[in-house]
């Protein structure tokens, strides 16, 4: 399971580079949200998978799952959905101030 | 009593910003005069901060009691104060100086504003790493819409490069956290300083990228060479204030990676010590380069300020490159000078292209500007700030930077590359001086009526100038008490490279 989700990851990160270097902007919007969301599902990993897992102290109990990378991914869920959310109207700003949807506002030729 | 007063900084912005959303309805002058009264209030806390941890001692504050490692903790030492008086003193200005119109262009400035004291002031304290990711959120987002307040073609295309570079930052500042977690399971800095010094030697290749993409993102923030083409744009088409309280912004990065390189990646790290050191010279060195030669081939003064800070970011690098106790002092002494300097020069290159009607900060010889004798003055003492030149703090900066890496093994390097980008920095700065007040030409009796007309529009009152004579006579008093600052960043630096006192502090392990 560990290789599968280390796969997905990776296919996120690399699908998330690839579009975050295109010249327009939604497609750039689109690579910076893959981009979270590989970033989110690698924190949740880093308390290592367990299935099944009490994460608070319980009695008779010897192994626990971390529940401290779910409060971080929490945050992070929180902090990029606010960002997503600014970047999409920051780019439709910029799509209408220049009148494409270019990254550096050239005109087509 | 005196613990509970660590939050302060960070709390009174916070709240206050949310006050100033409450009272948006209320008229313009309450909002500046709150606005106004808050910075100044943060400027005094700030002073009986550093009064306070002057001697040595380190405030620590266990958010909600949780003792650390396990809650989140807020650290007021040295390094902490330092950062927050300047940062107090940097927005007041700056603040002064938008109260005269930068804040009426687009609503919620003033709330922008307090957030991004909250973010700063966050940052700066912060004893917890993924706390510092949530800080640099906080200061990053007040910071896009400050950015782009009152909107433009140019700015909002300099927002989107500006935004969208730095939410690749945050995704790489959240794997290497991811990294570090997974491996050492801890987030507060000092307790990562411990567990760093005996990590299993399997792990050490994937902490060492851990601290590598840590520095990368605080490259980003820093403008450092690779990563500082997003800087002149932004600066340069932000509205004057805004760009003034910017001057602080490269400083956060300067500030994480002196705080994360020395705790935790310090010389007390076993194998993985003095991770940066390789990259850190010879980045800023080449960064001090490329500003000077974006000096040079400026063709505005607002681009040619803003190629001015990427220039003092190589330099205030170079002397945290040197990585010993004098050399971290240098730094810490220019840095508040660069900050300053910076923050005056942006506010005076507004008011240069206020004076100027349609020229702008265009490098053209236009009319004679009103007031014509105070600006050119101005101009000169800024120009002589940030070349270096004696007898202001830049020259006693980069004095100390020069004096510090006697030493090292890279002076000559250090030596020729900061003295001859000094040279073409009075060079570029003489010419610009030069073109905008000797060539100008006293304007034609036909044309004296529509130029006036043009200039009476605009109103460039002589108090605009107020702000930024405030930030220069700030390098001038800390030229002034160079000899009490000097012991003072001294110790700061002392106490940096000493991380245990830190350790301790936080983790109250008795001796």
């Amino acid at each position: 399971m560990e290789a599968l989700v280390a796969i997905l990851i990776g296919t996120l990160t690399g699908c998330g580079v690839y579009l975050a270097l295109r010249n327009r902007t939604f497609p750039v919007v689109l690579g910076l949200t893959f981009l979270s969301y590989a970033v989110n599902l690698f924190l949740l990993v880093m308390g290592r998978l367990t299935i099944g897992k009490p994460p608070i102290i319980v009695e008779g109990v010897t192994e626990y799952a971390d529940p401290l990378p779910q409060a971080l991914v929490l945050t992070a869920i929180v902090i990029s959905f606010a960002m997503t959310a600014f970047v999409i109207v920051l780019s439709l700003k910029a799509h209408l101030e220049m009148g494409n949807d270019h990254v550096d506002g050239k005109h087509k030729p | 009593m005196i613990s509970h007063m660590v939050i302060l900084p960070v709390i009174w912005p916070l709240l206050l910003g949310a006050l100033l959303l409450l009272l948006q309805k209320q008229s313009l002058q309450v909002l500046r005069i709150v606005s106004i009264s808050s910075v100044s209030v943060l400027v005094l806390l700030a002073g009986w901060l550093l009064s306070i941890v002057n001697d040595g001692e380190i405030l620590v504050y266990a958010l909600g009691n949780w003792p650390p490692p396990f809650g989140i903790v807020l650290v007021a030492d040295r390094l902490a104060a330092w950062m927050l008086i300047i940062t107090a003193l940097v927005s007041l200005c700056a603040l002064l100086y938008a109260v005269r119109g930068t804040d009426t262009v687009g609503p919620h400035f003033h709330v922008l504003y307090q957030l991004q004291l909250f973010g700063l002031n966050g940052a700066f304290l912060t004893g917890d790493l993924f706390n510092l990711f949530v800080f640099f959120e906080i200061l990053l987002l007040a910071s896009y819409g400050l950015l782009l307040h009152g909107g433009g073609r140019l700015r909002t295309m300099a927002g989107l490069h500006f935004v969208i570079i730095n939410l690749v930052g945050s995704t790489l500042f959240l794997f290497a956290v991811g990294i570090l977690y997974g491996l050492l399971g801890t987030l507060n800095m000092a307790d990562l300083a411990v567990k760093v010094a005996d990590v299993d030697s399997e792990d050490i290749a994937l902490i060492r990228t851990a601290g590598l993409l840590l520095f990368a993102v605080f490259v980003l923030k820093a403008a450092l060479l690779p990563l500082y083409l997003w800087l002149p744009a932004a600066y340069a088409h932000t509205s004057a204030p805004v760009a003034a309280l910017f001057a602080i912004m490269t400083k956060v990065g300067a500030y994480s990676i002196l705080r994360i390189y020395t705790l935790i990646f310090g010389e007390q790290a076993g194998p993985i010590a003095n991770l940066i050191q390789p990259w850190l010279l010879p980045l800023a060195l080449a960064t001090l380069v490329a500003g000077v030669l974006g000096v040079l081939a400026s063709t505005h003064l607002r681009q040619q300020v803003a190629y001015l800070v990427v220039a003092s970011v190589g330099t205030l690098f170079i002397a945290f490159g040197i990585n010993t106790s004098a050399g971290i002092a240098a730094g810490l002494y220019y840095l508040p000078h660069s900050t300053f300097a910076a923050a005056a020069f942006f506010l005076l290159a507004d008011g240069i292209a206020n004076r100027r009607g349609e020229m702008g900060d265009r490098f053209e010889p236009g009319l004679i500007m009103m007031h014509q004798r105070i600006v050119g003055t101005l101009f000169f003492v800024a120009a002589v700030l940030v070349t270096g030149l004696p007898p202001l703090s830049g020259f006693v900066g980069k004095f100390m930077i020069l004096q510090a890496a006697l030493s090292h093994t890279a002076l000559p390097w250090i030596m020729a590359i900061v003295l001859i980008t000094s040279l073409f920095t009075i060079i570029a700065l003489a010419r610009s001086g030069s073109l905008l007040f000797y060539r100008a030409q006293a304007p034609q009796a036909s044309h004296a009526a529509t130029d006036t007309h043009v200039q009476s529009s605009i109103v460039p009152d002589i108090n605009g100038l107020v702000s930024a004579t405030c930030l220069l006579a700030l390098c001038v008093v800390i030229m002034i008490w160079a000899g009490a600052i000097i012991e003072f960043v001294q110790a700061t630096a002392n106490q940096l490279l000493q991380p245990d006192d830190y350790i301790q502090s936080v983790l109250g392990i008795e001796k």
